[in-house]
């Protein structure tokens, strides 16, 4: 098994430092007290810094806990920022793709559509922003599940309601396709929430790799999918793309 | 065969942006970096130009890294750019005589008092169609004159070079001290006081009422045009294209044809109409400007309704109020409450602009009671942009005798749902959202992929417009008309506040 690992350690004693007396300290006084080098005193609080665990003060340079930390347990993404960072790709998406594009995040047992861009054709349609999406017959959902083993087991617990004759509506058939999810790296869902419809959703990723919503698309299922309802893999790699982009504006893979 | 691509460079208020677009105007890989603002004292807004040239040297070869291409595959590159702000440099080093003026300083006040004493302050409108205001560049450029020991002898001399933001980096980017080109576009020009709007030339009578020397201005190009060749930065992309941010906007919105009208929402909101080859002189308090010039053809005019504050009130609430942590958790707090709670605030901080053009107005929060909370405030800060458009588009219907059925809108703030439905809601029109809400980067890079041939012309542009979201209204007429005189009313309450010698 392996040891601690040090970098971990000193980044809590940091933290520890920080959560009494002034907290408030330069990087010298906080290398001085426990004794570290201040160029590693310094690499740990520049990423203490990008997780939002502390923050620095722009006047006179010295470390405080940050805000993030405070909110640890709670939403850790704001909704409307997430959209407004993932905007452009959305965008992109729909452009490459030519279907709608959704960004979900998990509400209360569901799917919360937080960003909707219209399928590019200037047909009539309706921005669903808010909307609520069922989580086991939704490729978005399907994504959602995969990266979160709480809301996960939770779902399954529930009885899964059958919308279409395809909806996986048995726990260990979902368990199967939610592992199959994170082994792809991304969902497929082909009739199983409305007939003749179908989605593709990959993760959107913040630092560390956290999953912090889908974004996929949806569209007629003879254009999303091959001829035995198999989702078509140049899709694939654009909806994967667009996460991908998405999570490197939110500080993943850094 | 290589795919090919057009870079834009957006200079924009709070942060520069380098992005590629491919054949089909899709966006393929973006860079980005905020400049720093400084706010040296009340009313006074500056730029580190050299800041700004340094972003450029660091996101220009990043966007290229991000999309995996090399600048041979790069056709051509367009600049938009913020408008008005002033910045005057040494020929010979290159180096800033000062931080850049920015377009929201109001120090000019009372320069510009003076010159509207001036008896022939009459023709600046009718020549530049421009009312006399803080907001443009000239007063700023007379004001460093005045102000810079020893500049006016330089500018005499021809040491020093005047420019907007496209023109200091075009310069940069073709050589700088080394031969760099000293050039403009129409649209930034007619946001000096200095062009004459009917011929597209610096006008002598305009020079000589500000008391500007003509050595130091750069020469005006059509919008697009040969810019020359990158030397530095990346060397060989051709800049082919430069426009004022928001005469980019109207270009990458398609609005090619007369009537055609957009609003982007960013740090300020800028609604522009396309009025062709027309120049309409406006009663409302909109301005005459250029919308866009095709190299070899005539320039097609705009009328342009400026709004001073709208993304950059929700930037004060987050950074001196603190109230939120990022710019968009403003509809976050929003929705905490659902209404204004009887609270309304009206942005006057560089002054008012369209359609009322009181520079001396400051800003207000009325109706407080203890009633109201953050939320209140939050939901107040993104009704004063809605009410604000409201304005600028009932003096544009006027001016225009056109009566805006849809309103295509674009910028950051787009991203904000209860803002765009609010919208709707007080215009009482649909509100479109296009696929591309990068609209000033892609109309640089329109503008500039036609000047090249990559794009062959105006209706293979149009083909590309794609609705991505669309805000229906739904408030009934009674409570809109009700809410929208107590904003005017709140309004009213602005003006007057900041003169300086007012009767005791």
């Amino acid at each position: 098994m392996p040891g601690p690992v040090q970098a971990i350690e000193r980044a809590a004693a940091i933290l520890r430092l920080l959560a009494r007396g002034s907290g408030r300290l330069g990087v010298g006084e906080i290398a001085a007290s426990l004794d570290l080098a201040k160029g590693t005193a310094h690499g740990i609080l520049r990423t203490l810094q990008g997780v939002g665990f502390v923050e620095q003060d722009a006047a006179t340079g010295k470390y405080q806990l940050g805000a993030a930390l405070l909110h640890l347990g709670t939403s850790y993404l704001d909704v409307n920022e997430l959209r407004s960072r993932a905007i452009n790709w959305a965008d992109a998406l729909a452009a490459r793709s030519g279907e709608a594009v959704r960004i979900g995040t998990s509400l209360e047992g569901n799917v919360m559509v937080v960003h909707h861009v219209f399928r590019p054709d200037d047909t009539l349609q309706t921005l669903d922003v808010g909307t609520l999406l069922p989580l086991h017959a939704t490729a978005l959902g399907k994504v959602l599940l995969a990266y979160d083993a709480d809301l996960a087991a939770e779902t399954q617990r529930a009885e899964l309601p059958s919308l279409t004759r395809r909806t996986v509506v048995n726990a260990t058939a979902l368990t199967r396709a939610l592992a199959q999810v994170r082994e792809q790296g991304w969902a497929g869902e082909a009739e199983e929430f409305m007939p003749g419809e179908a989605g593709i959703a990959a993760p959107i990723r913040s630092y560390g790799g956290l999953v912090v919503g889908a974004i996929g698309i949806t569209g007629p299922a003879d254009r999303l999918c091959d001829g035995r309802l198999r989702p078509r893999p140049e899709l694939v790699t654009h909806v994967r793309n667009a996460a991908r982009s998405v999570s490197r504006d939110l500080g993943a893979g850094r | 065969m290589t795919q090919r691509y057009v870079m834009a460079i957006d200079q924009g208020t709070t942060s520069t942006r380098c992005i590629l677009f491919d054949q089909r105007a899709r966006l393929v890989s973006v860079a980005q970096r905020e400049q720093q603002q400084y706010f040296p004292q009340p009313g006074w807004v500056e730029q580190d130009a050299v800041e700004i040239w340094r972003n450029v040297d660091r996101i220009v070869p990043r966007a290229l890294a991000d999309a995996g291409i090399s600048a041979d595959q790069v056709m051509a590159l367009g600049i938009a750019n913020q408008r008005e702000t002033t910045v005057v440099w040494d020929r010979r080093t290159g180096a800033p005589v000062g931080r850049a003026i920015v377009w929201q300083d109001v120090r000019t006040e009372e320069l510009v008092r003076e010159f509207e004493r001036k008896p022939d302050a009459e023709q600046v409108r009718e020549r530049c169609g421009l009312p006399l205001a803080t907001y443009f560049a000239a007063p700023r450029l007379r004001w460093l004159l005045d102000n810079v020991p020893g500049l006016r002898d330089r500018a005499e001399r021809g040491d020093v070079l005047f420019g907007t933001m496209e023109t200091w980096l075009i310069w940069n980017l073709t050589g700088g001290v080394d031969g760099g080109l000293h050039v403009t576009d129409v649209t930034n020009a007619s946001r000096t006081l200095l062009m004459n709007l009917a011929i597209l030339a610096w006008d002598d009578e305009l020079l000589s009422f500000f008391d500007i020397p003509k050595r130091m201005l750069p020469e005006i190009r059509p919008s697009t045009a040969d810019f020359g060749q990158t030397t530095r930065v990346v060397p060989g992309l051709r800049i082919a294209a430069a426009l004022g941010d928001q005469h980019a906007a109207l270009f990458g919105q398609t609005c090619f044809a007369r009537g055609e009208t957009k609003c982007t929402y960013g740090t300020g909101s800028f609604l522009l109409m396309n009025t062709g080859r027309e120049l309409v002189r406006s009663t409302h308090g909109l301005l005459t400007t250029i919308g866009y010039q095709l190299g070899g053809e005539p320039a097609v005019y705009a009328l342009e309704g400026p709004i001073a504050v709208t993304g950059s009130l929700v930037q004060w609430i987050r950074d001196s109020l603190g109230l939120i942590n990022s710019a968009p958790e403003i509809e976050t707090l929003a929705r905490t409450v659902d209404d204004n709670g009887g609270c309304y605030i009206v942005p006057a901080f560089s002054g008012l602009f369209a359609p009322h053009w009181h520079s001396e107005a400051r800003g207000i929060i009325v109706g407080l009671t203890s009633y109201i909370t953050k939320g209140h405030l939050a939901r107040a800060v993104l009704e004063a942009t809605g009410w604000q458009t409201r304005e600028v588009v009932d003096a544009m219907n006027a001016d225009s005798g056109l009566t805006a059925s849809t309103l295509r809108v674009d910028g950051g703030m787009t991203a904000d749902h209860l803002l765009m439905q609010f919208i709707a809601d007080v215009l009482d029109i649909p509100v479109m959202r296009p696929i591309v809400a990068e609209t000033v980067s892609l109309g640089a890079a329109y503008a500039a992929g036609l000047g090249v041939g990559f794009w062959p012309d105006l209706e293979g542009l149009r083909r590309n417009w794609h609705l991505a979201a669309r805000w229906l209204p739904q408030l009934d007429a009674e409570r809109r008309a009700a809410e929208y005189a107590n904003w005017q009313r709140a309004v009213e309450l602005t003006f007057g506040w900041a003169q300086p010698r007012r009767p005791v």
